[in-house]
């Protein structure tokens, strides 16, 4: 528990956090002002590997973005391809076949299994437990490799296209798919979750601990599991359903408490979702092509269209202005994790520093996709 | 919820918008239309409702926006090198409950680009704004630290300007 201290101006010290170290996981710096053991005033500082995505995609043309969008949110990179896709295939009024839609599906929630049972491996190991890591990159090289099949790439996927997907799933990959699921709902009860979730040492760490109200996550438009941790039923599978997802039945795990707890459960009951999707996704998976009708030359006309989608971490928007011509005029990523990070000097202030850092494992923070 | 915050917004503007924008209404070929708010096809544009306001109703806007519960989903430039304007295109968005996306625009001139902030109002808009002003040097009047947010402290250009040639 936090215990409320009175601070004075004159004791403080600042205490660079970052941008090398290994709990900010990439080159974030947050400039902490510090009272002894408690932040006073914490100050994220980005940019470190800014590279101008945004400029990148006015220079080419719609369908040379592709790799780009794979290198922004590098754990899950295919939701990234899915929300690119779907803006231009709005935009430019192009047609999906089913079969295609089934297969995003499968991969994008694959991807978000992987992704977060790589962030339960860093966040543990934030927490000073490194054995889960081992759990759980051994679950995780198994969607790698299922994927790596199929895409041809095992983290920077390019796998997408405008109008369908590069390659058909075989019945390898269904198989492998179907095995991986049981395998992991085989573990997950006891190396997940009686190791880990019901460990008195995770749960004194984490409870009550980096409390984040509703009203705070709208005031700073914060998505995903940090939203849904505090009491907010906002998912884009959900509530703006897009691609072929209101065809399954799955659930949108939501936890009142707004502490890193809540978050923790959510990532941990939403790996359960997805292999639920997938599941379906494969019991129902169309036959066809893979590939629809799409122009070699894509000239959207001019105009502004937005288009969201459910990430690992939340609410991906691409706010897209055409004019007409074969580039995007302008295109706007809008990050999840910039917009959950910009709560952290908030909710940090008056934090003991070792629980600062647990809470900002819990936000899930990947740092490409902040700096694009 | 839609008609709900199309009475509220419609009250900003005492002129009735004309009744459908043209399309690719705003670029270098066709005029810009009259400020006003107008509905826009979700399935087609990603928004239900279109506003297009003075630079100095943007506070007026966000404050009706955080009275009907809607956040700030992000604030982007566009630079119309053409028109010599920038515009500022902020994106507001409701975190569940009934679903409705509202887009809003406003233009400046791109000698004089000053646009009030509405960090007040929206915290988010805080690293937003300080973005746009990194990329388009769009000034955001009042904003408390408005800083160089992704490239470094000693930039000296924005890159992404039209007329940006690095």
């Amino acid at each position: 528990m936090t215990v409320p201290v009175h601070l004075r101006q004159d004791e403080t010290f600042v205490l660079n956090l970052g941008p090398q170290h290994p709990a900010t996981h990439g080159v974030l710096r947050v400039k902490l002002t510090m009272d002894g053991e408690y932040v006073v005033k914490a100050e994220p500082v980005l940019g470190y590997i800014h590279r101008m995505h945004e400029k990148m995609a006015e220079e080419g043309t719609f369908v040379q973005f592709f790799p780009n969008t794979a290198r922004m949110d590098y754990l899950h990179a295919l939701a990234f391809n899915h929300g690119w896709a779907l803006v231009v295939e709005k935009a430019a009024g192009i047609e999906v076949p089913e079969r295609a839609e089934y297969i995003r599906v499968i991969t994008v929630e694959l991807n978000r299994i992987a992704s977060h049972l790589l962030w339960w491996a860093a966040f543990l190991l934030d927490l000073g437990g490194f054995t889960p890591l081992l759990y759980a990159f051994d679950d995780r090289e198994k969607i790698i490799d299922l994927l790596e099949r199929i895409t041809g790439s095992r983290l920077t996927y390019s796998y997408m296209r405008f109008g369908g997907v590069y390659n058909d799933i075989d019945d390898e990959f269904i198989a492998g798919t179907r095995d991986f699921i049981k395998r992991l709902r085989g573990r997950m009860p006891r190396l997940y979750h009686d190791l880990v979730t019901h460990n008195i040492i995770l749960i004194k760490r984490i409870k009550d601990i980096g409390l984040v109200s509703a009203e705070q996550c709208r005031r700073y438009g914060a998505t995903g599991p940090v939203a849904r941790g505090s009491g907010i039923n906002y998912d884009i599978r959900k509530n703006e359903p897009y691609s072929v997802y209101p065809e399954f039945d799955f659930e949108v795990p939501v936890f009142n408490e707004g502490d890193s707890m809540a978050r923790y459960m959510v990532r941990m009951h939403e790996m359960e979702q997805s292999m639920r999707i997938i599941e379906q996704a494969l019991d129902k998976l169309p036959g066809g092509p893979v590939m629809g009708k799409a122009p070699k030359v894509l000239k959207p006309e001019a105009g502004y269209y937005y288009s969201a989608v459910e990430t690992a971490r939340g609410s991906l928007g691409h706010r897209l202005v055409c004019d007409g011509g074969k580039n995007p005029y302008k295109l706007k990523l809008r990050s999840p994790t910039f917009c959950n990070l910009s709560l952290f000097g908030e909710v940090a202030e008056g934090m003991l520093l070792a629980d600062a850092l647990a809470f900002m494992g819990s936000l899930d923070l990947v740092i490409p996709e902040i700096d694009r | 919820m839609l008609e709900k915050t199309l009475v509220a917004l419609v009250e900003l503007f005492p002129e009735p918008a004309s009744a459908a924008a043209p399309a690719g209404e705003g670029t270098q070929e066709a005029p810009l239309r009259e400020a006003g708010v107008v509905a826009t096809g979700f399935a087609k544009h990603g928004s239900h409702l279109d506003v297009l306001c003075r630079p100095d109703q943007v506070v007026a806007v966000a404050q009706i926006m955080d009275r009907e519960g809607y956040f700030l989903e992000a604030i982007s430039g566009v630079d119309w090198l053409d028109m010599q304007q920038f515009e500022i295109l902020y994106d507001y968005n409701r975190l569940g409950g009934e679903h409705c996306r509202v887009l809003v625009r406003t233009r400046v001139p791109r000698r004089e680009p000053v646009v009030p902030t509405v960090s007040h109002v929206f915290p988010a808009a805080d690293w937003h704004e300080r973005e746009t002003f990194d990329f388009y040097g769009v000034q955001f009047q009042d904003h408390p630290n408005l800083i160089r947010i992704l490239l470094p402290e000693d930039a000296d250009f924005h890159p992404l300007r039209k007329d940006f040639k690095p």
